[in-house]
């Protein structure tokens, strides 16, 4: 048996190696899908909470308009007012005592952290589009252009470009607050190392490893993050096309 | 250079005015904008729009395509009321063009692309057709060079330009332009005002708030003077320039007639 904090750490990695890749895998499995899902539930409800109620549609619309708009409100209100830890125990137990059915942990770790970041996400992408010059969409109003098309080319691909680094940040916090999913026995890193910690008692190591795999992984994603960022952020200069390649179409006006 | 051009005027089967207004009032909250405004817009029809800046110029180019949403009165196109649904709006839209005084091109896309917009996306044209239009148009602004260009990379005056050949892309029946040299310095102006004023000259319609006042004059068919809300005056630019009949207007154009 080690004896010293070094020898225990190296002693519990030799000893448990592929227990904490595991538990790492599981830990990006569920807080990258997790972001991903929760991004495009963020748009969505995002997009409907921007929805505003104008005299020049008919009351009816207005009604039809304010029913997914309130259940969006409601859940983003909920979602955001209490602590994940709390959600994913109302979920999975709720779902198994309500419904009697046992969903895998994984597959709820999953739906926890998609509710989760959905509900932050789309207080971002709201406030994304409420950023973009009202000069956009009178633009594209101008030609008669219909909303659907307006957003999703001209809107939402400027959101995306603006909540970008707010996408990132949400996927580095995910990867830290998975840990709170141990409680529904998900075997991500936290739970995993509970495991190896008590075997051995050994809390102070376990943990130490731990909090390491989480630094490096928070660490080599922001990194990653900030070259997506730079590469989204686009070259600066453009290409000039000669006057020879150009279609003799008509005499230039100037 | 007087011919029309089959391609930017379109055929219609109409003699009366393309558009009307008729008692047309806007007020924001306490705030009278337009008084019971009322003019008529026919087909090569250079109408220009001037007055002092807050005399409510640019809410009336908003309102009649509907930007703005009148408090009463009419905007007649064809001899009918602008419909207020939406696919008929959006009709209606597609057939009067608008060029911003802050451009308002698409940041996201390139210079061909917001050319495309309209005709692709509106028009649901195909890609290869709205294309070959959209560089005719951006030859005749002298834009074509700069197709893959993003609107952060272009000066205003070219912005504008591209600005111009977006809504021409459309094939409208009107261009709407509310003060579209405001925010460029004088070269630039220049380079605009060059692209309008042969777009005038091929008989394109055309209402334009402008505060430009030796372009007005050389270029509309017609000039109407606004103050508060009313138009004090309105006829044809020699007379509104050389001879106002109103003290208002009198005063509105002493500078610029001392000049």
């Amino acid at each position: 048996m080690p004896t010293s904090f070094w020898g225990w750490i190296v002693f519990l990695i030799q000893q448990y190696h592929s227990s904490y890749l595991q538990g790492l895998v599981t830990t990006l499995a569920a807080s990258l899908s997790g972001t991903v899902l929760g991004c495009c539930l963020g748009f969505v409800v995002g997009v409907i909470q921007t929805i505003d109620f104008q005299k020049s549609r008919s009351p009816l619309q207005n009604v039809l308009l304010a029913i997914p708009w309130t259940i969006c409100k409601i859940y983003v209100t909920v979602f955001r007012g209490t602590p994940m830890i709390v959600q994913a125990m109302v979920i999975y137990y709720g779902i198994a005592q309500m419904f009697g059915v046992n969903i895998p942990a994984f597959r709820a770790a999953i739906l926890i952290i998609t509710l989760n970041s959905g509900a932050y996400m789309a207080e971002t992408v709201r406030g994304g589009i409420r950023s973009i010059d009202p000069g956009q969409v009178e633009g594209a109003q101008a030609l008669g252009m219909r909303y659907v098309p307006m957003m999703a080319h001209i809107i939402l691909p400027q959101t995306l470009r603006i909540i970008a680094p707010q996408i990132g940040n949400t996927f580095v916090a995910n990867i830290k607050d998975t840990s709170v999913l141990n409680v529904i026995s998900v075997t991500e890193l936290f739970y995993i190392t509970n495991v190896v910690a008590g075997t051995y008692f050994r809390m102070f190591e376990a943990y130490t490893i731990t909090a390491m795999i989480y630094l490096t992984l928070t660490l080599v994603f922001n990194f990653l993050l900030r070259l997506l960022e730079s590469h989204l952020a686009g070259s600066s200069s453009y290409e000039i096309i000669p006057s020879e390649q150009l279609a003799p179409a008509q005499e230039p006006a100037r | 250079m007087m011919a029309k051009e089959k391609s930017i005027v379109a055929d219609v089967p109409f003699d009366g005015p393309v558009i009307g207004v008729r008692n047309l009032k806007k007020r924001f909250g306490d705030h009278l904008v337009l008084e019971d405004i009322s003019f008529d817009v026919h087909q090569g029809d250079v109408v220009t729009v001037i007055g002092s800046s807050g005399s409510g110029k640019s809410t009336l180019l908003r309102c009649i395509n509907q930007l703005e949403t009148p408090t009463s009165g009419q905007v007649l196109y064809h001899g009918q009321a602008v419909p207020s649904g939406t696919a008929a709006l959006n009709a209606f839209r597609s057939k009067v063009g608008m060029v911003f005084q802050s451009f308002n091109l698409f940041n996201n896309m390139t210079v061909l692309e917001n050319c495309m917009a309209g005709a692709h996306l509106v028009k649901h044209m195909p890609k290869e057709e709205a294309k070959e239009i959209c560089m005719k148009y951006l030859t005749k602004v002298g834009m074509a060079p700069y197709v893959k260009a993003k609107p952060h990379q272009l000066s205003g005056g070219m912005k504008q330009r591209v600005a111009i050949a977006r809504a021409l892309a459309m094939e409208p029946e009107v261009i709407l332009f509310d003060e579209p040299t405001s925010a460029l310095d004088p070269e630039m102006v220049g380079e605009v005002l060059q692209v309008m004023r042969s777009l005038a000259q091929e008989g394109l319609t055309m209402i334009i708030v402008t505060h430009e006042m030796a372009f007005a004059r050389d270029v509309s068919t017609r000039t109407i003077f606004m103050d508060k809300g009313y138009i004090v005056e309105e006829g044809p630019p020699a007379r509104i320039f050389y001879h106002p009949t109103e003290e208002r207007t009198k005063l509105f154009l002493t500078r610029f007639i001392a000049s």
